[in-house]
């Protein structure tokens, strides 16, 4: 059973939820930007969530069914059609042999996840099927798919039953992204911590998977820009000697050496990767327990949907 | 075990913890750091899914659902066995590097810059004992501590779109190799026929933390003897 890729997208890649244990090698996890909407797009078409799938960014594929078989999108919505008639998003569909989806530009976000039961047959290294496009690894030959690129999918053995209905779908509001302090929030005065949440910000279009550069407001350190090299936690945000704000993503560099200003919550990362280049947001003060507790909601919310599985 | 050896442990995030030995580059530290990285590769810490380590500290990535606080204190508990444990003596690594000519493209940029000949910087650059502080950045880019500070040269200024892997250069006080081909702004000495890193075993880092490395000059022969392709 297979797909291919008649009509490639702006960069569509294969992603699972990333590639861990591995960055003392120097290789960070990668995986899905908006990985709430994989997890939920896998459960849809009744697989185990760390499923891989497609990753579609601001323009999506065509794709031709080779064989029969049961799909879902699931992140931001995009122009689709399935053989020329309407396709819903967040749903599981059937497809049959031989119909092609036609996937567009998108309508609101940055990605959305085309999900296929049995999920996508390729290589995993270190443990990960996940696309890392820096360096060149995982997915289907590290790199994005191409026109003519074949895919064999269907070959999991532990699927479930598909979830059938969702009734709270998640926030699709991205004008707030909640950040907690980061490591180097004191090197940072009471002014410049005032300024940098102040105002909104606008994604650059030297954005990608690796890091999300900010355009706004710039923010000055009190004691430089410069940090002894330490570890990069997922969604941190540098700031550079210039001081517009870098966001580190998922494929971001696993020691960096600008100092921190905050931290993503990670229940707001899904919606990280739905920002495209121009939006903009603001970023709004956490505390550790209430970004914790946000979290914990998140991972409620999942398995409330994966109960409804059975 | 005096009181200023007990670490630091900070939330950087929700889902991630550092464990913070210091604030300076020093031997002293990275032994402190190496020996808790090496404790916690062998006994594996209950919800951590990622291990940065670095300098002087090590960030702890956290699996989902667990809680920070309780992480935190698996982590301290953790880090207090490991001050039990013995550092092993180091691996001693030997790379061959064919120094200058088309191998070595900014010979003349750090001889300019350090007032060196060719052959005083590869002497000089040879003889160095060094040791690999760390993994991290890419992947298996060894951070490398050890460089004469008379070979001390700043990096380009505008980086060049494609390193060779194997490259070896120098940027400001620190000496490194590429271990895959990328972008980059050190200045090229010259180049090892090894492969660094490759992507058929990614968790067999030819150079690894800990290691003292010793660079040994070849020829060009040598160079196309042992040229291994990086893949």
């Amino acid at each position: 059973m297979s797909l291919k890729i008649l009509r490639a997208g702006l960069q569509s890649t294969i992603q699972d939820l990333g590639r861990l244990g591995a960055a003392h090698l120097g290789i960070s996890a990668s995986g899905a930007a908006d990985s709430l909407s994989l997890r939920i797009g896998n459960l849809l078409v009744g697989n185990p969530e760390n499923t891989p799938a497609i990753e579609m960014t601001l323009t999506g594929d065509t794709i031709l069914f080779h064989s029969e078989t049961f799909i879902a999108l699931t992140g931001s919505k995009f122009k689709i059609d399935l053989d020329e008639k309407p396709f819903s998003f967040w749903d599981g569909t059937y497809v049959r042999a031989g119909q092609v989806l036609t996937i567009g530009p998108t309508l609101m976000g940055a990605r959305c996840y085309l999900c296929v039961r049995g999920g996508l047959q390729v290589k995993k290294i270190i443990n990960s099927t996940s696309t890392h496009l820096t360096s060149g690894l995982g997915g289907l030959n590290g790199s994005i798919l191409k026109e003519g690129d074949r895919i064999a999918f269907g070959n999991l053995e532990d699927v479930i039953q598909p979830l059938k209905k969702i009734e709270n779908f998640p926030s699709t509001d991205t004008t707030i992204i909640r950040v907690t302090k980061g490591l180097q929030w004191d090197w940072f005065d009471d002014q410049n911590r005032k300024l940098f949440f102040k105002k909104a910000y606008q994604i650059s279009t030297l954005s990608n998977r690796m890091g999300l550069r900010l355009r706004g407001q710039s923010i000055l350190s009190s004691k430089g820009n410069e940090i002894i090299t330490e570890g990069m936690p997922l969604g941190a945000i540098q700031i550079p000697g210039n001081g517009q704000p870098i966001l580190s993503f998922v494929e971001h560099q696993t020691t960096g050496g600008y100092p921190k200003l905050a931290n993503v919550i990670s229940a707001d990362l899904y919606k990280v990767g739905q920002l495209k280049p121009g939006d903009q947001f603001q970023f709004q003060l956490a505390a550790f327990p209430e970004a914790e507790k946000a979290h914990l909601e998140q991972e409620n919310y999942i398995r409330s949907l994966k109960a409804l599985c059975r | 075990m005096t009181l200023n050896n007990i670490p630091q442990f900070i939330p950087a995030s929700d889902r991630s913890i550092l464990v913070k030995f210091g604030e300076e580059i020093s031997d002293k530290i990275h032994q402190q750091v190496f020996t808790f990285y090496r404790f916690v590769l062998k006994k594996q810490i209950k919800g951590v899914i990622n291990i940065h380590p670095a300098y002087a500290s090590i960030l702890f990535t956290l699996e989902r659902n667990v809680e920070l606080n309780k992480t935190l204190t698996t982590i301290k508990r953790s880090w207090k066995a490991s001050t039990q444990t013995r550092i092993p003596k180091p691996r001693q690594v030997e790379i061959p590097v064919l120094y200058g000519g088309e191998f070595g493209e900014d010979m003349d940029r750090v001889s300019g810059h350090t007032g060196l000949n060719r052959g005083e910087i590869i002497q000089r650059h040879e003889s160095g004992s060094y040791k690999v502080y760390f993994t991290g950045f890419s992947p298996g880019f060894p951070y490398i501590a050890g460089l004469d500070p008379s070979l001390s040269t700043p990096r380009l200024t505008t980086p060049r779109k494609q390193v060779p892997a194997g490259a070896v250069g120098i940027a400001g006080e620190q000496t490194g190799i590429y271990p895959l081909a990328s972008p980059g702004g050190w200045n090229l000495i010259g180049q090892t026929p090894l492969k660094i890193f490759d992507w058929t075993h990614p968790l067999d880092l030819r150079v690894k933390m800990g290691d003292h490395i010793k660079f040994i000059s070849i020829s060009k022969e040598d160079f196309d003897r042992l040229k291994e392709n990086v893949t």
